[in-house]
């Protein structure tokens, strides 16, 4: 057992204390389920308090154990995973790019207003959490980490110990697919249609 | 790089630029052309708040449960 200092307990109850939000709402994007998601941070936080010595740089704590939380997953995934990797139909035949910009931002909808400023304000919560989590690990793990956490390339590149090119196209695949997935809720929500309609709202 | 970038080039490192992948002369670029090209800015903006809607998704309220187990970690390890 690591002996650990008074003074470096209340750094970890502090900064546990900032980020555990964070690190659970990462977690349930992750896992997607709640009791899941708090076994994962509670592994994680544990590995944290146990290798804290070790950590040189205080500074570096918050990316340090988002590190250690992905690793978590990945590790408990692993053991788990005698299925084969998910990949959805969306990502088999979902090679052509998507934008929702694109796609909602036409020149007939223009004379009308801001289609893309209400499609963004009528996009629930719930739909995008939904979109993000249905994304097939690879792409949410990547996606996570760039907007969740603001983890550069190069950062996500080593966490996952992948190459930076495989980010880029990871991230671009699951940013095309997440802003697929949005627009077919918007459709089903009757936004979509509403606005090409471009009728009452 | 000069500085007239097309908009095609623009849109095609766009998520680069917001990201804050680029290199500083590339990054000065787009930020200048979408100074002056209202089609590009409205499009970064777009992807921005889309992004910072993305983003609001990680967070949550770890339950109570959860805080108890991180103090149980402090106390017993």
């Amino acid at each position: 057992m690591t002996k650990v200092g008074e003074p470096l307990r209340a750094f970890f109850e502090a900064e546990v204390d900032r980020l555990l939000d964070r690190l659970y709402g990462t977690a349930l994007r992750m896992t997607r389920n709640g009791a899941d998601a708090e076994d994962l941070v509670a592994d994680t936080l544990a590995k944290a308090w146990i290798k804290l010595p070790e950590l040189k740089d205080r500074q570096a704590f918050e990316k340090w154990v988002f590190r250690i939380l992905v690793n978590s997953f990945i590790s408990a995934r692993r053991k788990k995973q005698a299925r084969p990797r998910e990949v959805t139909a969306e990502v088999q035949c979902g090679e052509d790019s998507f934008s929702l910009f694109e796609t909602v931002h036409q020149p007939f909808l223009l004379w009308w207003g801001n289609p893309e400023q209400e499609l963004l304000n009528k996009l629930l919560r719930e739909d995008i959490e939904h979109a993000v989590e249905e994304l097939p690990e690879e792409f949410r793990l990547v996606v996570i980490m760039v907007e969740l956490w603001d983890l550069s390339y190069a950062e996500a590149a080593d966490a996952l110990d992948i190459p930076l090119g495989t980010v880029r196209s990871r991230l671009a695949r699951g940013r095309s697919l997440l802003q697929r997935m949005l627009w077919r809720q918007a459709g089903e929500a009757g936004i979509a249609a509403c606005n090409a309609k471009g009728g009452p709202r | 790089m000069t500085q007239d970038l097309r908009c095609e080039e623009v849109i095609d490192k766009l998520l680069e630029y917001l990201d804050r992948e680029l290199d500083a002369e590339t990054e000065q670029a787009l930020a200048h052309h979408m100074a002056t090209c209202r089609a590009c800015f409205t499009r970064a903006e777009f992807e921005r708040k889309l992004r910072a809607r993305v983003s609001e998704t990680g967070k949550a309220k770890a339950p109570d449960s959860l805080r108890r187990r991180v103090r149980a970690i402090v106390e017993h390890y």
